[in-house]
């Protein structure tokens, strides 16, 4: 990977000026929040953990407890899904094709070689990935998933190996909830990574520092002040990764002893000045690899550094002084203190007053896949079954290309840096927002409302009609936009701006609320009454589109 | 990433209380120097007419808004709770008068400037507001569901390609303005509304000030101001506005409490700041005057006397205002309200929903006058009587769009669905003028009109590409093609075999862009 791009990119800052607004981050610390258990912050935690706020989840957490909801929203009971099928077709002229496979079937355990068909392949990945998003379960798992991919990210287009990358991939989404360290060992010879940053050129005649670096800077230290590893200490770190070679036709990576440096590697003061032993035998890459994490994760930065991250995941990106010592360093406490299993520093966060204090609510910008699979999920958008999977793929595709469109492409962030909205001070989530992806928001949004997307024949647009059926008082034109409003938005708007919505979408200009109710009404007796329906349908459209325009939508 | 101008969106939702414009359909637009865009640009010779449509929303009581003074005893025997007297009615043509509140329109009337034309309504009627509105808006047959609007329809004849490749060098502006948070059916086009709308009157002036709503200091409302500082920055449209109104720096006085006149008032100093937006559309409600719509001690003032006055108070201004600002030859407008009310008069002094009723056309190039015949009031009107329509509602749309827009003797079918008879509204003068064909073509067909089969080519950018067929209704009736292509411009043939004649539209759909196309079947 060249990373130049990204250190330029770094170096110059971008930030609107006009900014009238100071916001302090949000108050309370790590302690268990005590406060109400209401609509209001099952939204907020639905929000943040998964991908909008389904008015079935609304519900069912509703009925638990605070403590029961976090609990189960931290222990996903979904088995992983079923791999990704073949729902392309293989052109006639590749080297090497797999029309062995049938249509349908998957095609994960078929080595190709093919560019052709690792492109199909990889493009078959993403769609497939993206429905598991949108089929997700209720709980966090989704969210971690994509969180590692921001995390360790890689990019399929680099990668090429579309077994490789769903490989990866899995690897990340079993151990999204798991032990970080295991992790990080396992995404160092895995495959894919292999490739991305050429761990498998890495020998003892030609060492590449590439993931070396990488482990250190962007991984497990982070580029906070207190984490001080050298340059020295990428080298020795590369001398100590030496040897892994990657194994296509097994898809899976292998320690090959010829090209392992076997001297010993010495670190620096930061790493305690640690000398590790140069190893020999075919677990010799092992356990170097074994001493340098254990060297690496003995550091107090780690800890720190992974915190800071989840924290701009889950919370806001504003990390000050009072956040880094009340949040982040008490998390850091329990990560070690736990050896660094993701759970219970999740399960801190997640039930601590600082997570539903009031600042914290509303003040994340969707990031393109939140928008996007928060909108097919929010508003229940039906979807074909996995087993129709060219309407499902299709359908996929389109909900990958409108990530891609707002700067978002799952399997290819930009660099090995991730996503810039989760880093790059001091704008964070704020890049998500251009004056190019803006209006593509909207327009995502709109087409979704609208005249939606048809593929083979099937339609997925918003059944706005289907959706406040959900609401408790939909025939109440006041109570239908508060409660709508209710689950899209985290920031209300102003009673006269409600009152005028009401009365130029839903009553037509009329001055009467009658009118809706009656109209309502009529939908629900007689859907038969074909202008009735059609006038109900279109109001709905127009003020859920409305509503979807706002700036407001953007926010989670 | 492309340039901020390649994009484009008739909604401004940025930085008010709510948003200042909001619009029909956010898409994205090419850039207007783009090398398929030039060659699109073509000369076009401009009409400047601008037509503004007046909604009264709630269904007007036409029978106290223009009186019968022909029948007034049959008048005053179904309405005794709430008739005018005949001698405090405004003398139009001796046959019918306007209500006493209605000074200023009766000055209109007296400069020639004011048609009133008699029963305007359509076979069937809809006693329902938002169905009755919907044909209003439609112009369809009131047992046929049209998706589309009248003037949404005209919008896409004159600017096919819009919006794939707008705003560009020859329209600038929105193609219609609407006063409402919403962009009515009127201006809804074949795919996406052709229009934009100003959400009310304080968020124009808002806009035009740069005001910014107020957002919570916290870190939502930190993001919040962001996004809507982007906002604004990415409404190109927001921008033609704001320099079109500060162009129109005096203008006469308004009525004050008059909403109407204040809606006018933002239209006029559009219209003479430069806009080439051909429709506007505003909208005044409390119309639906089922009780206590006058005052029992005197039946010339209360609830629907005010709203009279005001409709007559802000014309008359408006159209001071247009001489004043020298744009009175360019601007017509009309009135229409989803129905009248009932002859009878109910027992809560008001009247209950009703069919037809009269409206106005105003402006310097009307036939000014009353068209049409006293209605006929039965002498002893019962609460099931109604007025039978002397004119189809869309005869007064036909012959604007003609006469006053423009629209070619053969375009005129296809943007009404059928035929409707002319009226002596407004003379024709100087018209003609070719198709705005500016923008980015992506689909047309061929011929066009067609009989049995057209041929329909569609430029792509790649990837999944679909063209279906759809009626006048939008339902989908063939879906010519729905796969994945390689970037570049192909062809369907659509057989359309029994289907019977009439508008078709060949609808485009590329992952996010669409475009539709109108066709037309004769026998």
């Amino acid at each position: 990977m060249d990373r130049k791009s990204f250190l330029r990119a770094a170096s110059s800052p971008k930030k609107e000026e006009n900014l009238a607004i100071i916001a302090p981050p949000p108050n309370g610390g790590l302690g268990e929040y005590k406060g109400a258990w209401t609509e209001n912050e099952v939204i907020h935690l639905l929000k943040r953990t998964m991908f909008g706020a389904k008015k079935a989840d609304i519900d069912y957490f509703k009925t638990r407890t605070f403590l029961q909801s976090v609990d189960e929203i931290l222990n996903p009971t979904v088995a992983l899904p079923d791999p990704p099928v073949k729902e392309y077709i293989t052109p006639t002229n590749t080297t090497n094709s797999d029309a062995n496979i049938v249509q349908g079937a998957p095609w994960i355990l078929d080595p190709n070689t093919d560019g052709t068909v690792n492109f199909l392949r990889r493009q078959s990945f993403k769609k497939w990935w993206m429905g598991v998003m949108v089929g997700q379960d209720r709980s966090i798992l989704e969210k971690m998933t994509l969180f590692w991919h921001n995390h360790f990210a890689t990019e399929t287009n680099v990668i090429s190996n579309a077994q490789f990358i769903y490989k990866h991939h899995l690897l990340l989404r079993s151990s999204a909830l798991g032990n970080f360290k295991a992790l990080t060992k396992a995404v160092t010879i895995d495959p894919a990574m292999l490739v991305y940053l050429n761990g498998e050129d890495n020998s003892n005649k030609a060492p590449d520092e590439n993931y070396g670096r990488e482990l250190q800077e962007l991984f497990c230290c982070g580029k906070g002040p207190d984490s001080l590893y050298t340059e020295e200490d990428v080298r020795a770190s590369a001398q100590v990764l030496t040897g892994w070679r990657n194994d296509a036709l097994n898809i899976s990576s292998k320690f090959v002893e010829s090209r392992h440096d076997i001297t010993n590697k010495k670190f620096s003061a930061f790493y305690s000045n640690t000398v590790i032993q140069g190893q020999t035998g075919p677990n010799g890459g092992e356990k170097e690899l074994d001493a340098m994490l254990d060297m690496i994760f003995a550091t107090q930065e780690v800890a720190k550094y992974l915190c800071r991250r989840i924290y701009r995941w889950f919370v806001y990106y504003d990390i000050d002084d009072v956040v880094e010592s009340t949040i982040i360093t008490p998390m850091a406490d329990i990560f070690r203190a736990n050896n660094y299993e993701v759970k219970p520093v999740l399960n801190a966060l997640l039930k601590s007053e600082h997570f539903f204090d009031i600042l914290a609510k509303g003040c994340q910008i969707k990031s393109p896949v939140d928008l996007v699979v928060g909108l097919v999920r929010e508003f229940d958008v039906s979807f074909p079954p996995v087993s129709d999977y060219n309407s499902y793929y299709g359908f996929c595709n389109f909900l990958v290309s409108a990530t891609a469109n707002l700067q978002q492409s799952i399997g290819d962030p930009p660099d090995v840096s991730g996503w810039k909205a989760y880093y790059q001070a001091p704008q964070f989530y704020e890049i998500w927002i251009t004056s190019d992806t803006l209006p593509k928001r909207n327009q995502f949004t709109d087409t979704m409302i609208q005249n939606g997307y048809t593929f083979s024949g099937k339609k997925m647009v918003i059944d706005a009609a289907a959706f406040i059926l959900q609401l408790p008082n939909p025939g109440d034109p006041n109570k239908l936009i508060d409660d709508l409003l209710k689950i899209i938005y985290r920031i209300d708007i102003s009673a006269a701006s409600k009152t005028q919505l009401k009365v130029d979408i839903l009553l037509g200009g009329q001055s009467s609320d009658y009118y809706w109710t009656d109209a309502w009404n009529t939908y629900l007796t007689n859907p038969g009454n074909t202008s009735n329906t059609n006038t109900v349908k279109n109001r709905l459209r127009d003020l859920f589109r409305y509503f979807m325009n706002l700036s407001e939508y953007q926010l989670a | 990433m492309m340039k901020r101008r390649d994009f484009l969106r008739n909604t401004i939702p940025a930085g008010v209380v709510i948003p200042s414009l909001v619009g029909g359909f956010s898409f994205k637009a090419f850039s207007a120097d783009s090398a398929i865009m030039q060659s699109l640009l073509l000369p076009v010779t401009e009409t400047d007419h601008v037509f503004v449509i007046i909604q009264l929303n709630g269904g007007n009581d036409g029978l106290n808004m223009v009186v019968p003074i022909e029948n007034f005893n049959n008048y005053v025997n179904a309405r005794q709770n709430i008739y005018i007297p005949e001698n405090r009615v405004l003398p139009l043509n001796g046959k019918a008068g306007l209500h006493p509140a209605m000074n200023g329109l009766h000055q209109l009337y007296k400069e020639g400037q004011l048609k009133v034309v008699q029963s305007v309504g359509y076979p069937q009627p809809s006693y329902s507001h938002f169905r009755a509105t919907d044909i209003w808006m439609s112009a369809s047959d009131s047992n046929k569901e049209v998706n589309t609007g009248w003037a949404g329809r005209y919008l896409n004849y004159e600017y096919p390609n819009y919006p794939n490749g707008y705003p560009n060098a020859t329209m600038t502006d929105p193609l219609a303005i609407q006063i409402g948070s919403s962009t009515s059916l009127t201006l809804q086009g074949p795919a996406v509304s052709m229009g934009m709308s100003i959400s009310n009157t304080s968020n124009f002036y808002n806009l035009i000030n740069g005001i910014q709503d107020p957002a919570p200091a916290t870190p939502a409302g930190k993001e919040l101001t962001y996004i809507r500082t982007i906002a604004s920055q990415t409404q190109q449209y927001a921008t033609v506005i704001k320099d079109a109104a500060l162009k129109t720096v005096q203008q006469v006085s308004y009525p004050t409490n008059n909403s109407l006149g204040d809606q006018l008032k933002i239209v006029a100093r559009l219209i003479k700041g430069g806009l080439k937006t051909r429709i506007y559309m505003v909208n005044y409600g409390g119309f639906d005057t089922h009780s206590a719509q006058v005052n029992t001690t005197d039946t010339t003032s209360g609830s629907h006397a005010k709203l009279l006055q005001n409709v007559s108070d802000a014309i008359k201004a408006f159209q001071d205002d247009l001489k004043f600002l020298g744009v009175d030859d360019r601007v017509l407008g009309m009135t229409f309200s989803e129905f009248g009310r009932r002859i009878k008069s109910n027992g809560s002094m008001g009247t209950d929903h009703g069919s037809a009723a009269p409206l106005f056309v105003f402006g310097k190039s009307v036939m000014g006058g009353v068209l049409g015949e006293t209605p006929i009031i039965p002498s002893n009107a019962t609460v099931n009587d109604n007025l039978p329509f002397q004119y189809d509602f869309r005869s007064i749309y036909a012959t604007v769009l003609s006469n006053w827009l423009c629209v070619n003797e053969a375009d005129l079918q296809q943007i009404m669905l059928k035929n409707f008879q002319m009226l002596p509204l407004v003379n024709a003068g100087g018209c003609q003028k070719p198709i705005n064909m500016s923008g980015e073509l992506l689909i047309s067909n061929y011929p066009n009109p067609f009989s049995g089969s057209t041929v329909i080519s569609f430029k792509t950018d790649g990837g999944h590409t679909l063209v279906q067929i759809m009626d006048a209704s939008g339902k989908v009736i063939a879906n010519l093609t729905d796969k994945e292509y390689t970037a570049g411009t192909y062809s369907v043939v659509f057989e359309s075999g029994l289907l019977p004649a009439g508008v078709y539209y060949a609808r485009l759909q590329n992952m996010a862009t669409q475009q539709v196309r109108a066709m037309i079947k004769v026998k």
